[in-house]
């Protein structure tokens, strides 16, 4: 089969270093609320990939070498104000980015990323953050070959959080942004929040929505034949 | 940028080389206006307990690339303003900051940050009322460090961007490299320049001049005990 190779770039302003032109591999994006099966479908992708022949590797939010611990320690304490939790977490992708999906790219893998710049945007967004600012902050990023919005209702969101933790998640919830005392109102407001900033960002950034109320089987179908037309697929 | 004067407190920064005697004219301006009784805090570049690890961690290991030397210092200078300058900015303080955004701006650009990017990142931060650049030839500051203090950091030196292979030469090529930096700033960011080649005591003199004219200072005087 012969290959057609988009060079990457970024959405702005070009990394210090980094030749975009040596990227061969594919970065795909997972998007969508703690409970949308995000995770899960990761695994399954990343299974049938590997089943495939390709190599892959995983990445998500807060699992830089550089300052993970430091952010979740933080975010325990609850001790950052908005700006320095928004900066917080760049860096933590900036880690990534240069020092985990750039390499992986450029010996031509298949980068899953569970979440990427925009749940860290949203969640910006949503409290209070310039949305000029936080586009520029992000400005960093490689754009992805594709990104998969998993959406889930908050009320299905709510049930499968509590079959899976038995509590509701503090940060999940944006208690940290006084909606409503009571932790299910909360919930349920911050996340229709964020899911109208999805829907802004949808159309700016052109990605696929996935009904994420259905079963887990006919979603990881979906996402297959999606991913089919953007790797380059083996002979059979 | 916000610019102070919608808060009631005042913020002067002071900016230079390494070597160039801000820190010392800093200190003798904390030290006079304390003696008149006014409200003054003073605040360092890269000093918050907060993100102190981290960046410690990322220079121990040179895990740190340009863009994530950048982001972390940003953090750092992030939580050091929303939880310290700007408060004290609302409480009718003056706050003197030893290396302000300027710093960044100078030093990251040289590593390869688009400029774009550094500022509308540094946006957050509130312009301060006076910023002071120490103005000393590069060979005068270079000479004042390297003389004091031979042992330099790796990232301190410059060493990350590969301008020699050793400190010392590198150090001295990054300082010129951040100089002109500062220089292109001068006219753009309204740097007061000051020639720090002449002695402390002149220095001040002219600094405290500068500041009694352009800001109220019995305004800002403690009431109550003295």
């Amino acid at each position: 089969m012969s290959t057609t190779r988009k060079n990457k770039r970024f959405f702005g302003t070009t990394l210090p270093g980094c030749d975009t032109t040596k990227l061969l591999g594919k970065l795909i994006v997972l998007e969508g609320a703690d409970g949308s099966g995000r995770s899960t479908q990761i695994e399954m992708l990343k299974d049938w990939l590997e089943n495939l022949g390709f190599a892959t590797t995983s990445v998500g939010l807060k699992r830089s070498t550089l300052v993970a611990e430091e952010l979740d320690a933080a975010q325990q304490g609850n001790i950052l104000s908005h700006t320095t939790r928004s900066l917080f977490y760049a860096t933590d992708f900036a880690d990534q980015l240069e020092n985990q999906i750039i390499p992986a790219l450029r010996a031509g893998f298949i980068v899953l990323a569970d979440r990427y710049i925009y749940t860290l945007m949203t969640r910006d967004i949503v409290r209070g953050a310039d949305p000029e600012w936080v586009r520029s902050l992000y400005s960093i990023a490689l754009v992805p070959d594709a990104v998969f919005y998993l959406r889930v209702s908050p009320q299905q969101l709510v049930e499968r959080n509590f079959k899976k933790n038995a509590t509701l998640n503090y940060w999940e919830s944006g208690m940290d942004i006084g909606l409503s005392h009571d932790m299910f109102e909360s919930f349920m407001k911050y996340q229709r929040l964020i899911q109208a900033e999805f829907r802004k960002m949808q159309t700016t950034y052109g990605f696929a929505v996935i009904n994420g109320n259905r079963s887990g089987r006919a979603i990881s179908g979906e996402l297959r034949a999606k991913v089919q037309s953007i790797v380059n697929m083996p002979p059979q | 940028m916000t610019n102070t004067s919608k808060y009631p407190g005042k913020l002067i920064a002071v900016e230079g080389l390494d070597g160039s005697g801000k820190s010392t004219q800093v200190y003798l301006l904390k030290r006079w206006m304390e003696m008149q009784n006014l409200k003054v805090f003073f605040t360092e570049w890269n000093s918050s307990a907060l993100v102190k690890d981290a960046t410690r961690k990322g220079k121990k290991r040179q895990l740190l690339t340009p863009t994530t030397f950048s982001l972390v210092h940003c953090t750092d200078f992030a939580d050091r303003f929303e939880r310290q300058i700007l408060p004290l900015l609302r409480a009718g303080y003056i706050v003197l900051a030893d290396r302000y955004m300027y710093t960044a701006f100078a030093r990251d650009s040289v590593r390869g940050c688009d400029p774009r990017w550094l500022r509308t990142m540094y946006s957050f931060a509130a312009v301060p009322d006076i910023t002071f650049f120490f103005d000393t030839p590069l060979a005068v500051s270079l000479e004042r460090i390297l003389s004091g203090r031979p042992q330099l950091k790796y990232f301190e030196a410059g060493m990350d961007l590969n301008l020699a292979d050793n400190e010392e030469d590198s150090f001295r090529i990054f300082q010129g490299k951040i100089y002109d930096e500062y220089k292109k700033m001068v006219p753009t960011e309204h740097f007061v320049v000051m020639n720090g080649m002449l002695p402390v005591e002149k220095q001040q003199a002219m600094v405290r001049k500068y500041v009694e004219q352009k800001i109220d200072l019995p305004v800002f005087r403690q009431r109550g005990k003295r």
